[in-house]
């Protein structure tokens, strides 16, 4: 199991916000987040990438808890947010040159022009990113997210802030980085139901504070989505 | 070089290279440190800028404005993290957080010494008060350690708070004064021309104060970087 969430709760002062959250991933999974505002997918997947402590409950990344070792499990993710978490004077290719160091990635030189070409900014390597458009930037933060060759990906609304065209193209990335190679657990977030139902193989509806659905991706139609994510939310919201 | 290390280098280089892109904090800190110069040459009554008695107030005075210019520049070394999200691109890495930690205040301290190195000749000028001596070097490196030190780990935990540019000084100044006290008396004596013996408690202090607060924030900086 890539990742398992065990009674999870995590509350911010007396507001409970996950209340006792159970959660598993295989490896090769792309799964899909969905839940209305306020639901707790940000905090689920900021507590997932060490950024967040639990008020209890316990989490396993790739079968190490995350209490322990947090350093090496960092190692092991690479998460993708709507904010880049570039560095808006360096170029691209001194922002990856950066992270690599930080993630001790080998030959980086190499690797930072292979990531550069798969995300197609090689040719605005030298660039300042404030230059760059929202969309390329997003590219970029795949390249940053992917350069360590981590096995889980985190994605908390990739999509957001970007137009249509930008955000298939980048759903279109993400999924065939996804299968790269290897087969990446990736667990995203995301307010758009179709896209998310696209590009996963299985649904999630977080829903007052617990997983209030599951359903694989194939046995949902696009029209039956939004019924069934309404019909979810409000019963899960309720309890 | 060891990993722990590259990566302190890496955070620092990376510091410095925006920086020099930018030239944000630097021109922030020069203007302000200037200003409250020019302020206190100005607005002080001329009877305590006589060459004898402005060396009892001048050094003073020039931590005044190393300090001034210093905590706004570590408040905009983190908001310029925090603004654009890098702070926790940082923190999702797998480096030890006290490498960043070391990272961060090496730019800080680096930033600070340069702005002091450009003010302290023009203070002399403004004041007519000769700061050359080779004795300051160390008064004013250790006694900026100290506070890039203290500096680099309150800044970390302020960025998170709403009031951030009002509650680091307050947070920061209580635990930085007995160095900015042992530094400007120091500046003094060193100035002054004292024995030597008076300067060095001073740098003893300051010593025994720099080595704590590097060791602690080492330590503590992932809880002060914790949401």
């Amino acid at each position: 199991m890539m990742v398992r969430a065990h009674k999870l709760v995590k509350s911010f002062g007396n507001r409970p916000v996950l209340r006792g959250l159970d959660l598993e991933l295989r490896q090769g999974d792309f799964v899909t987040l969905l839940g209305p505002n306020g639901a707790g997918k940000t905090t689920l997947l900021r507590i997932l990438a060490t950024l967040a402590r639990p008020t209890s409950g316990t989490v396993e990344l790739a079968g190490i808890p995350l209490n322990e070792a947090k350093s090496s499990i960092r190692g092991l993710l690479g998460v993708i947010s709507h904010q880049t978490f570039l560095y808006e004077d360096l170029n691209a290719y001194e922002n990856l040159r950066f992270y690599g160091k930080l993630y001790e990635v080998p030959n980086l030189t190499a690797r930072v022009e292979e990531v550069l070409n798969k995300v197609g900014l090689e040719q605005r390597a030298i660039d300042r990113v404030r230059t760059y458009s929202r969309g390329m930037q997003q590219r970029l933060s795949i390249a940053r997210a992917i350069l360590h060759n981590p096995p889980i990906l985190l994605l908390d609304e990739p999509d957001t802030g970007l137009d249509r065209q930008a955000a298939d193209m980048l759903g279109g990335l993400i999924r065939e980085l996804a299968i790269d190679g290897q087969s990446r657990t990736v667990l995203m977030t995301t307010h758009n139901l179709e896209r998310g139902l696209a590009m996963s193989d299985r649904i999630l509806i977080l829903a007052g504070g617990r997983l209030a659905a599951e359903r694989s991706s194939k046995s949902l139609a696009p029209e039956q989505l939004q019924d069934f994510y309404y019909d979810t939310v409000s019963l899960g919201g309720a309890r | 070089m060891p990993g722990y290390l590259r990566k302190v280098w890496a955070v620092y280089a990376k510091d410095v290279r925006a920086e020099l892109r930018t030239k944000d904090i630097f021109s922030a800190m020069f203007v302000f440190s200037l200003l409250t110069t020019l302020v206190f040459a100005f607005a002080l009554p001329a009877k305590l800028l006589d060459p004898k008695e402005v060396g009892g107030i001048a050094p003073g005075l020039l931590w005044v404005a190393y300090t001034f210019s210093g905590v706004l520049g570590l408040n905009r070394s983190f908001i310029v993290e925090k603004d654009k999200g890098s702070l926790e691109g940082l923190l999702l890495a797998p480096a030890d957080r006290g490498a960043i930690y070391l990272g961060k205040m090496l730019s800080n301290l680096t930033f600070m010494l340069l702005v002091e190195t450009l003010i302290t000749p023009i203070f002399g000028v403004l004041f007519n008060y000769s700061t050359f001596n080779v004795w300051l070097i160390p008064v004013v490196l250790l006694g900026t350690l100290g506070f890039a030190e203290i500096g680099t780990i309150f800044a970390a935990m302020a960025i998170n708070t709403r009031a951030r540019e009002v509650l680091l000084p307050v947070l920061f100044f209580p635990i930085m004064l007995p160095v900015i006290i042992a530094a400007a008396n120091a500046t003094t004596a060193v100035l002054a021309n004292r024995p030597f013996d008076e300067v060095l408690g001073q740098l003893e202090f300051m010593a025994v104060f720099d080595v704590i607060f590097l060791v602690l924030p080492i330590l503590l900086f992932e809880l002060a970087v914790e949401e």
